[in-house]
């Protein structure tokens, strides 16, 4: 693209140069290939007792079902909701691609994506997703997981957490704004956003917009939190930006609303080794 | 596939389909906002597919506080009754793995919804023009076997360029070697095009020679010629952001 000034500027375009069909895949490519779509292929490991029920034909019975996409968002739950002895871990999801490297202490597979199930109120189901889950692999998870979860009077409720440099807006927002709340919903949820709606030309991404999506064309209610914030990392005051959503979720679970210091230490790390550039 | 947004599922037999490709400058999508925004068409259905990136926003279309808070998916399907109109607008990429499996989608639903019709808004990069190309209108269309028997008189009236085949190697002389179609940076326009002659399919393509950039004096250009054929408006929309 060429600007007003002679400089020409290599604009990124989003139109995709299709694949030259005409060339024949000789069978080992096809194996390759094959053998990497099995590789990223999502898979779900649920507890021996759910395992069962499902096979049997049941879905598992979900009034609520609370998904955190991020580390921010997943750290809330914790301190807020799971840090309370009444949850039972009943399975993980196992998601392979490019970006899956063993975190520091835990293997990446084994707390990258866990489901919890409240033990005094079994139809309220928590998720946390702290591992990157790649463009391709986003409706797979999202089917797979619907598929067990029985959808009759079903409230869908994400965290997600996101980067406020993606934020787009006219006005210029000044250095204290960020981090802060918006949220989107589908046609079928009922109740009142506890925080204004994704203005426009914004949009969702990632897992959250693959969950609205699912539960738009299934027509289940379901609200989508987005925080925006400048910070990259685990971040206490990022995390308390979800905090009006207790407000929702404190009708049908037990939770803390005001958790000890230490228990927020425990999830915010004040830096990391690996990522020294900015001291 | 196609889920219905009403209660029961609507009937495109007879309707004309327009939909976009996903190419440079996102020239068609942005035509198919303007066609479905000045039409005011209703919304009657989603195409869910894993073909297309998962994105959601409110409603773009919104004309008042009310319905601005109405989500919206990647691919959706608008239809206007009166004008026996079907909309498809896509909003996402399409996973590059899966390009040939959201073509040959988007072939097993024209053919069983029975569109009598279907014409894909399309662009190429203006700077792969060979030196033909550079001079005239950088509009340019095709046409499957299927579509031309019944509209080639109202296309030799309009007097559109039909989109020119090239060399596959410009500037070797190697007799060898046929012209074909090339449509770089249309996205699945070609694919398409060569799918829907292969399964008879009545199919038109318009396109335009454009560049990355503000490209929405091109969408209302590509809009206007398409409104010259299919007679959608009485009058042709104008481009009053123009004018800053």
């Amino acid at each position: 693209m060429a600007t007003f000034f002679g400089e020409v500027l290599s604009v990124y375009s989003r139109a995709v140069e299709e694949d030259d069909d005409e060339l024949d895949e000789n069978e080992e490519d096809e194996q390759i290939r094959r053998e990497l779509e099995e590789k990223r292929e999502v898979h779900l490991h649920w507890s021996p007792e759910v395992s069962e029920s499902l096979k049997s034909g049941n879905k598992l019975q979900c009034s609520d079902f609370i998904l955190a996409v991020g580390q921010n968002a997943s750290s809330f739950l914790s301190v807020h909701i799971l840090s309370t002895p009444n949850w039972d871990t009943i399975g993980r999801a196992s998601v392979w691609n490019e970006r899956s490297r063993a975190v520091m202490g835990q293997s990446c597979e084994e707390s990258a994506c866990v489901f919890y199930r409240h033990k005094d109120n079994p139809t309220v189901l928590i998720c946390q997703v702290s591992c990157y889950v790649a463009e391709d692999q986003l409706f797979q998870w999202t089917e797979k997981v619907f598929d067990c979860l029985q959808h009759r009077e079903l409230n869908v409720t994400v965290l997600s957490d996101t980067s406020v440099a993606d934020y787009k807006t006219a006005d210029y927002l000044g250095g204290s704004s960020a981090p802060f709340l918006r949220s989107l919903h589908t046609s079928a949820f009922g109740d009142q956003p506890v925080c204004q709606s994704l203005e426009q030309p914004n949009i969702v991404t990632g897992l959250a917009a693959a969950v609205l999506n699912h539960c738009q064309v299934h027509r289940i209610a379901a609200v989508v939190y987005q925080c925006y914030s400048d910070v990259i990392g685990p971040d206490s005051v990022t995390m308390e930006t979800y905090k009006p959503v207790l407000t929702k979720l404190g009708r049908s679970i037990q939770l803390d609303p005001s958790p000890s210091t230490d228990a927020l230490r425990k999830f915010v790390r004040t830096t990391d080794l690996q990522s020294n550039l900015y001291i | 596939m196609f889920i219905s947004s009403q209660r029961s599922a609507p009937s495109f037999r007879d309707f004309t389909l327009v939909m976009p490709a996903v190419a440079v400058g996102n020239v068609g999508q942005l035509a198919v906002d303007l066609i479905v925004s000045t039409l005011n068409m209703s919304r009657v259905g989603h195409i869910h597919t894993d073909c297309l990136i998962p994105m959601a926003g409110n409603n773009p279309y919104a004309s008042c506080k009310e319905d601005g808070e109405e989500l919206h998916t990647p691919a959706e399907v608008y239809a206007a009754a009166e004008l026996k109109l079907a909309v498809l607008q896509i909003r996402a990429p399409i996973l590059q793995s899966k390009t040939k499996k959201f073509r040959q989608l988007l072939v097993s639903w024209i053919k069983s919804s029975g569109f009598s019709r279907t014409v894909v808004l399309s662009s190429s990069h203006a700077y792969q023009r060979d030196d033909q190309q550079l001079q005239g209108t950088p509009l340019r269309y095709l046409v499957t076997p299927s579509l031309l028997k019944g509209s080639a008189d109202a296309l030799k009236e309009l007097g559109w360029r039909e989109m020119e085949r090239v060399p596959a190697f410009p500037g070797l002389t190697d007799g060898n070697t046929e012209p074909r179609l090339c449509i770089p940076g249309g996205g699945i326009t070609k694919g398409l095009y060569t799918d829907s002659c292969k399964e008879d399919l009545p199919l038109a393509v318009l396109l335009l020679f454009c560049s990355e950039g503000d490209n929405i004096p091109d969408a209302f250009a590509l809009a206007n010629h398409l409104n010259d054929w299919l007679h959608l408006l009485d009058d042709n929309v104008s481009d009053t952001t123009a004018q800053h």
